[in-house]
């Protein structure tokens, strides 16, 4: 069936790709997905590229994973000082450290846009919502998994971290100290925890891999989004993934990795704590304790919230609250290029995000702590009130007939 | 439902003898799936040898009034306190202040001039500065409990007091935490 319309000149044509192809229709396969037959929106801009950049996080994250386990010893006595063997010792295993370390970084940064575009675009709406689902659940993947690799170099910060995040659970009334024991295999952190975390730690990226393969199928069933939220009326709207967007990727690409460069080069240590240059010391509770830039948009919800399970469940509901967006947002129109009102708000919420980020960086007392629940406040009031409020009320512009519409008026106009 | 394997003429109406096996089928497989989940789950639990290490003794005769020793036991510190006798005294005074979570000085200690209890912030699991704070007991620098001079909760986020560990007195400078 692939094949009945795939192209008989060039690459098909070659009688060894002919040979495999009748036998396994892996080239067909490929070209439908992310190839010439896959026909995509002719108006996607950049902030489309962030897709296929997380794609590229996830395997660079992956490959530099499996040989740095190749060196590392999952011991509380030997942890540390396998990871400064492979900083010292071990051939390009600085190189390899650092990119997994800011690797973790960049994919966290690359995510976050991509889900701002998601939110911005519209691109959780009907009938995309298993696609923005599958994402979610991704997320959700990617914060466990990078909390419990922060834990295996067994520093001051990865211990204390892996015990704050543990002890989130003893919030769960009755059972909430059983659970945190069952978590760490004793009474404290230690060696059964950071057995587990690194046994977990190597199966959650293939689990990620996974659920990554159901999200690209979801986003097979309906095509892209777009910048204008409209669905794709015929051909005339569409050009083939190959080459046009491949090679849009790939000046995304270029880019991003000058600024990963830039951290791994320049900066290795910028993103992390040197706290965790200290070995893990059960007894001394470093003085300021806090997490990976990526989660301090969570940390200061949860420090926002002066009762401990509140503060756990607000923390915990700010993701879960993601997958009830499709509904809470009741707006017709997709981009928010036609939302006069949810366009500014989505602004406001991104700097309320930032603040968030912020205040999770800081002592928690004094301005942070208010900015913090200030921010916190906003964040919910977003997705809970305004964005059904704004929905009904707000009087979206005019949308463009279809996608290749405005450019046509433009070039006739010239 | 036994009456019913001759009425086996396919209506949907009557549940048939193989409705029956089905279920029960069905509902032997779930039973036996989650029994072999079991282990699956259990071997997360603390093993045996960890279970095993869950007592420390300690020698008290060196700890002079105003100090404090940080042992360890099951993997986490234990604080325990040479009290001075203010401190003795404010403890016992704050019994009736506003306490999150009230309890006796008298309750705590089993004698007053000794403190023995867990050294882990009951918010989330941080170990407390002692001597600090605002209540001259001890200080969690990670979110902001202070705790008094009895270990009991005061001033943040956490909920409980520190927690007492079981211990008992073997003579009157030697104790075993567990």
């Amino acid at each position: 069936m692939a094949n009945n319309n795939a192209p008989t000149s060039g690459f098909f044509a070659n009688p060894v790709v002919k040979w495999i192809e009748y036998r396994l229709p892996v080239f067909s396969t490929l070209d439908h997905m992310v190839g010439t037959q896959y026909p995509t929106p002719k108006n996607l801009n950049y902030w489309w590229n962030f897709g296929s950049l997380a794609g590229l996080c996830l395997v660079v994250q992956i490959l530099t994973g499996i040989v740095l386990v190749m060196h590392y010893t999952p011991h509380t006595s030997m942890a540390f000082d396998s990871v400064e063997h492979i900083m010292r010792d071990v051939n390009y295993g600085w190189l390899l450290r650092y990119i997994h370390a800011n690797g973790a970084s960049m994919f966290f940064i690359v995510v976050y846009i991509h889900i701002f575009r998601g939110l911005y675009f519209g691109s959780y709406k009907s009938p995309r919502e298993l696609l923005w689902f599958l994402g979610v659940i991704i997320l959700l993947l990617m914060m466990a998994t990078a909390f419990m690799g922060y834990v295996l170099p067994w520093g001051q910060m990865s211990f204390w971290g892996a015990t704050v995040i543990t002890n989130l659970f003893s919030a769960i009334p009755v059972v909430g100290e059983h659970v945190v024991t069952w978590l760490w295999g004793g009474f404290a952190v230690d060696n059964p925890t950071l057995n587990r975390f690194f046994s977990l730690h190597y199966l959650l990226p293939f689990v990620i891999v996974g659920v990554v393969i159901l999200h690209v199928l979801a986003l097979h069933q309906f095509g892209s989004n777009n910048p204008l939220g409209i669905d794709v009326k015929g051909p005339q709207d569409t050009i083939p993934f190959h080459p046009y967007y491949t090679i849009k990727d790939a000046v995304g690409v270029g880019v991003f990795l000058l600024l990963f460069s830039f951290f791994i080069f320049y900066a290795p240590n910028y993103l992390g704590h040197p706290d965790n240059y200290i070995p893990a010391n059960p007894l001394v509770t470093p003085a300021h304790i806090v997490p990976e830039w990526y989660f301090l948009p969570f940390y200061a919800i949860l420090r926002s919230v002066p009762d401990k399970l509140g503060g756990v469940l607000l923390m915990f509901g700010a993701i879960a609250i993601l997958f009830l967006l499709p509904w809470l947002d009741t707006s017709k129109v997709r981009s928010a290029r036609f939302r006069p009102i949810y366009k500014q708000l989505s602004w406001v919420f991104l700097i309320a995000c930032i603040g968030l980020g912020y205040s999770g960086g800081m002592p928690a007392e004094g301005l942070p702590l208010v900015i913090g629940r200030i921010c916190t406040v906003y964040y919910f009031l977003h997705f809970l009130v305004v964005m059904p409020l704004v929905g009904w009320f707000e009087k979206p512009t005019k949308l463009p007939a279809s996608i290749s519409e405005p450019v046509l008026k433009t070039q006739a106009a010239e | 439902m036994a009456g019913t394997a001759p009425h086996s003429q396919a209506g949907n109406a009557a549940p048939t003898r193989r409705d029956f096996i089905v279920i029960t089928a069905s509902a032997f497989g779930a039973v036996g799936a989650a029994a072999a989940l079991w282990p699956f789950v259990h071997q997360m639990n603390p093993s045996a040898d960890v279970l095993a290490l869950s007592s420390t003794e300690l020698d008290l005769s060196h700890i002079a009034v105003g100090q404090s020793v940080t042992v360890l036991w099951r993997g986490k510190p234990v604080f325990v306190r040479h009290r001075t006798p203010a401190e003795i005294e404010q403890a016992r005074k704050d019994d009736t202040a506003a306490l999150p979570d009230p309890a006796k000085d008298e309750t705590r200690v089993k004698k007053p001039e000794w403190l023995v209890m867990m050294g882990v912030c009951t918010h989330l699991g941080c170990v407390p500065l002692g001597q600090k704070g605002d209540f001259g007991g001890w200080f969690c620098p990670c979110h902001g409990s202070h705790y008094d001079t009895s270990g009991r909760i005061r001033k943040g986020p956490a909920p409980l007091n520190l927690p007492v560990p079981e211990y008992t007195f073997l003579s009157d400078t030697r104790i075993r935490i567990g």
